[in-house]
């Protein structure tokens, strides 16, 4: 569903988290209207929905009222809340604890771990989920295969788990990154006065990890609270399972849009603390110079440690991918329909490609104006553009079918309204690039082409973009693979006979024809693998040089 | 003198990168050569800012070549000010080549022929297909010079044109910049905080302070005829005493100093390390305590009979060392009434 941690990746490498610094060209001079068109040209279809889902609450009917107010509703909350806590709990600890394993520990093959350790990033949370259900119990495929039957991974554990191995790497990714800012000094020192290694973890480095942890774990909640794949496939009555079932099961829409504003609240309260947990990322010293002392393992600990990795590293990674090339195995052996949809593949590519230009189009103003010509309504456009972001798909869906019914019938399930929707979803992913490309663009080269007689279009054109067109293109590619794996906002705007891999992988996997479903699992994992693997684990190891 | 070619007048900036501006006005000359040095934050990027474009003023006007630029509800957009720029880091594209980046700003059927013409002038005509990131900070900056020459701008403004260079490099470049500035006519401001840099190569060069200009005139009058003991301790080494106007003199611990202020008057008064004069005398009033040896002078540390001590810059010729007695010529000194 959301895929934050790309943007956090990115912000993280950038180094700007907050508001840009002093790239201030055309001081004194307010930004031309024409930037301001062009940023909200994406922003502003589908912001503004979502604030009329807040209007057409206060009109709702008492039978909408009642739907709040009933028992099932807070039943809905606090199972909602449950699996937030059980998996921001243990997506935590693996995320920290894998972090400094890797960071800061002898243990061996860490390249490698830190390849297969960031892996589950390309796995969506409904193909994870997918593999668990298939995999496991009675009829599963584990027991077919060995006699041996595990316990059937469904509802609330089997939730739990697709969810913690989807979301532990943005907390091992931020926790990572943070590690790395702390100068080793600290460390050395509290060895030379007699501290024990635990000691060192507890009182220097924890300490210090403190607003990194706290970021990640956040996003692990906000990233659970809005999934939709995997708590649908689980048959787990979470609050978007709920809202899809009342959205799509009645005519009266009005209830799924309360249980909407209601899961919006509870986004808004997690977002806001995200954000300010985030701003205590100054925290950490940037200018780390030399590698770490490292901690040794003991034979005991280095052989706790290295099960440890291989069974995270199993189970998000190794076995879904085992087990969908069984299943599309089984489905060749069986003769059953194993293929992929041609028609799915295209629309995901359109789909994509839709997405990822009118992002980039729509990121190039919104950065100038957040870069060059900061100020308080830059910094809410900006805002504007994480909320988004942060805010659960099905929610920002049902806001604009609510609105694109009632208000603009013919563009109703439009082509169109869907591109625009992924495109401001994953807007955040391009500006993010976009941004921290732009950082890096010295406002004198274009003071300079001012000077030499140049427009500011011109220069725009001849200067600004071919400076920053590789970021721009890297958060095209992100806003690409991330709508090439959304699913709510594309199960309830899709033209009629428009579908995509993604909702055929869920469509089948939910009528448990696996078979089907495997091989447009396969094909969509290694179609992420290669700009994930390019944005968070190569920029990474450029850090480290 | 003829009209100025450019006229700033009475520009206010309440607030810039680089410093505010208050109430400041300047006039450059065709064909001069304007520094304008001050300490930093003092307001003189932001001064060069407004005049090419990039800061509006909150009030004042900007004339160049007769044209108001900016004031009277105009404003016109830097590209058609016809004003060239070297940015403090050279700002030089780096997706083109250097024969791209002079030619960036020149258009017309001769745009080769003046490319290769400037890029002669500053002495890089076979470097044109190489990137700026193939260059020396020196050729980076002639670059700079030369692309912002190419179109043939009214005036050439640069930002702290030298500061990116270490000091050898440094020295060369300011005679080298000022004899390409000659070369073609230019008319030329440019900004610094190195006073020696602005005294060495400016025809005229513009003291500032607080976002307005104290002082304005030739090296060698603001230099000799400072207006206040600030502007003489920024522009070098000064001895600064205060005593009061008695009989058209001022005592101070140097001696007594001739005034035409009336008696009775406060003052300060300024002595230039080199306007005194030492002579080995062993019945002087001072004694070396302490002496640098530079080769072409050298700089002598005196202790005064009551414990002062001061420094004073003497040809190599008359040879002082520690322990010497010494008695004190007061070649020059610059009196002003105490504000």
């Amino acid at each position: 569903m959301t895929d934050p941690a790309s943007v956090v990746d990115v912000e993280l490498i950038a180094g700007t988290p907050g508001a840009a610094p002093g790239g201030v060209s055309d001081a004194g001079r307010s930004a031309p209207w024409w930037l301001w068109v062009g940023a909200l040209t994406v922003l502003l279809p589908v912001g503004l929905p979502v604030l009329f889902l807040f209007l057409r609450a206060a009109g709702a009917t008492d039978a909408a009222w009642d739907t709040l107010m009933s028992i099932r509703t807070v039943q809905l909350v606090a199972r909602s809340f449950l699996l937030t806590a059980v998996v921001t709990a243990s997506a935590t600890a693996v995320g920290v604890t894998g972090a400094w394993l890797l960071a800061r520990t002898d243990l061996s093959f860490k390249r490698v771990w830190g390849i297969v350790f960031a892996m589950p990033l390309v796995v969506p949370s409904y193909v994870l989920a997918m593999v668990f259900i298939s995999a496991t119990g009675p009829r599963g495929l584990f027991a077919d295969m060995t006699g041996i039957t595990l316990p059937h991974l469904i509802g609330l554990p089997g939730a739990w788990l697709a969810l913690t191995i989807t979301t532990y790497p943005y907390v091992y990714l931020i926790t990572a990154a943070a590690i790395r800012k702390i100068d080793p000094a600290l460390e050395e020192a509290a060895r030379g006065l007699g501290a024990t290694p635990t000691r060192v973890f507890r009182t220097v480095i924890l300490p210090q990890l403190r607003p990194a942890i706290g970021a990640g774990a956040l996003l692990a909640a906000l990233y659970t609270l809005s999934d939709f794949g995997a708590v649908s496939l689980m048959r787990f009555d979470a609050f978007t399972r709920v809202i899809y079932a009342q959205y799509s099961g009645r005519l009266d829409r009005t209830p799924a849009i309360v249980l909407s504003i209601v899961l919006i609240l509870i986004a808004s309260v997690i977002i806001w603390g995200e954000q300010r947990t985030r701003g205590k990322g100054k925290y950490f010293s940037r200018s780390v110079t030399r590698p770490p002392t490292l901690y040794r393992l003991t034979g005991p600990q280095r052989i706790a440690a290295t099960s440890a990795m291989a069974i995270v590293a199993g189970i998000g990674a190794i076995i879904p991918v085992a087990v969908l090339v069984s299943w599309v195995v089984r489905g060749v052996r069986a003769g059953s329909d194993t293929s992929v949809s041609w028609s799915a593949v295209g629309g995901s590519l359109t789909a994509g490609t839709i997405a990822a230009a009118l992002a980039m189009a729509a990121a190039i103003p919104i950065v100038i104006l957040a870069v060059r010509f900061a100020s308080r309504s830059t910094r809410w456009l900006e805002r504007g553009v994480f909320g988004l972001f942060s805010l659960p798909h099905i929610t920002i869906a049902i806001a604009v079918v609510a609105f694109t019914v009632r208000y603009t019938r013919p563009v109703y399930q439009s082509l169109l309204v869907l591109g625009l929707v992924y495109a401001a979803m994953f807007l955040a992913q391009a500006t993010s690039a976009a941004k921290a490309a732009l950082i890096q663009v010295n406002p004198a080269l274009e003071d300079a082409s001012r000077s030499l007689g140049r427009g500011p279009i011109a220069t725009y054109v001849k200067v600004t973009f071919p400076l920053m067109a590789k970021g721009l293109l890297a958060g095209g590619a992100l806003v690409f693979v991330t709508t090439l794996k959304e699913l709510p906002a594309t199960l309830l705007l899709s033209p009629p006979g428009f579908t995509t891999l993604a909702v055929r992988i869920w469509a089948a996997a939910d009528e448990l024809l696996y078979t089907r479903a495997a091989a447009s699992a396969l094909l969509l994992i290694a179609v992420s693998i290669v700009p994930v693997y390019y944005l968070s684990i190569k920029p990474k190891d450029a850090l480290d040089t | 003198m003829n009209d100025p070619l450019i006229s700033v007048e009475n520009v206010s900036v309440s607030y810039g990168d680089a410093g505010a501006l208050d109430d400041f006005s300047l006039d450059v000359a065709q064909g001069s050569l304007v520094a304008l040095v001050g300490p930093s934050g003092c307001g003189k990027t932001t001064a060069l800012r407004v005049i090419a474009g990039f800061q509006h003023p909150d009030e004042g006007k900007v004339t160049i070549h007769g044209t108001v630029v900016v004031g009277n509800g105009k404003d016109v957009p830097p590209e058609k000010r016809n004003v060239g720029m070297v940015f403090q880091e050279y700002a030089l594209f780096p997706h083109i080549s250097v024969a791209e980046n002079v030619g960036y700003g020149v258009r017309g059927a001769d745009r080769i022929q003046r490319v290769h013409d400037v890029l002669k002038l500053v002495g890089l005509e076979h470097h044109g297909s190489r990137f700026p990131h193939e260059l020396s900070g020196g050729e980076q900056q002639r670059v700079a010079l030369a692309r912002a020459l190419a179109p043939q701008p009214d005036v050439v403004l640069l930002d702290e044109p030298f500061s990116n260079l270490d000091a050898p490099q440094r020295e060369r470049m300011r005679r080298e910049l000022r004899k390409i500035l000659k070369g073609a006519g230019a008319t030329a401001v440019f900004v610094t905080h190195d006073q020696a840099e602005a005294l060495a190569i400016a025809d005229v060069i513009a003291i500032m302070r607080d976002g307005r200009i104290v002082q304005f005139g030739i090296p060698d009058d603001v230099y000799a005829e400072p207006v206040d003991p600030w502007v003489a301790r920024f522009l070098g080494d000064a001895i600064l005493l205060s005593g009061v106007v008695q009989d058209g003199h001022v005592a101070t611990i140097l001696g007594s100093i001739d005034t035409r202020l009336p008696a009775g008057s406060h003052t300060d008064v300024m002595i230039r390390p080199e306007w005194i004069s030492p002579r080995i005398d062993p019945d002087g009033r001072g004694k070396v305590v302490d002496r640098e040896f530079y080769g072409h002078d050298q700089r002598v540390e005196i202790e005064l009979p009551g414990g002062e001590r001061i420094e004073a810059l003497v040809p190599t010729a008359n040879r002082m060392t520690v322990g010497d007695r010494v008695d004190l010529e007061i070649v020059d000194a610059i009196v002003w009434e105490k504000k």
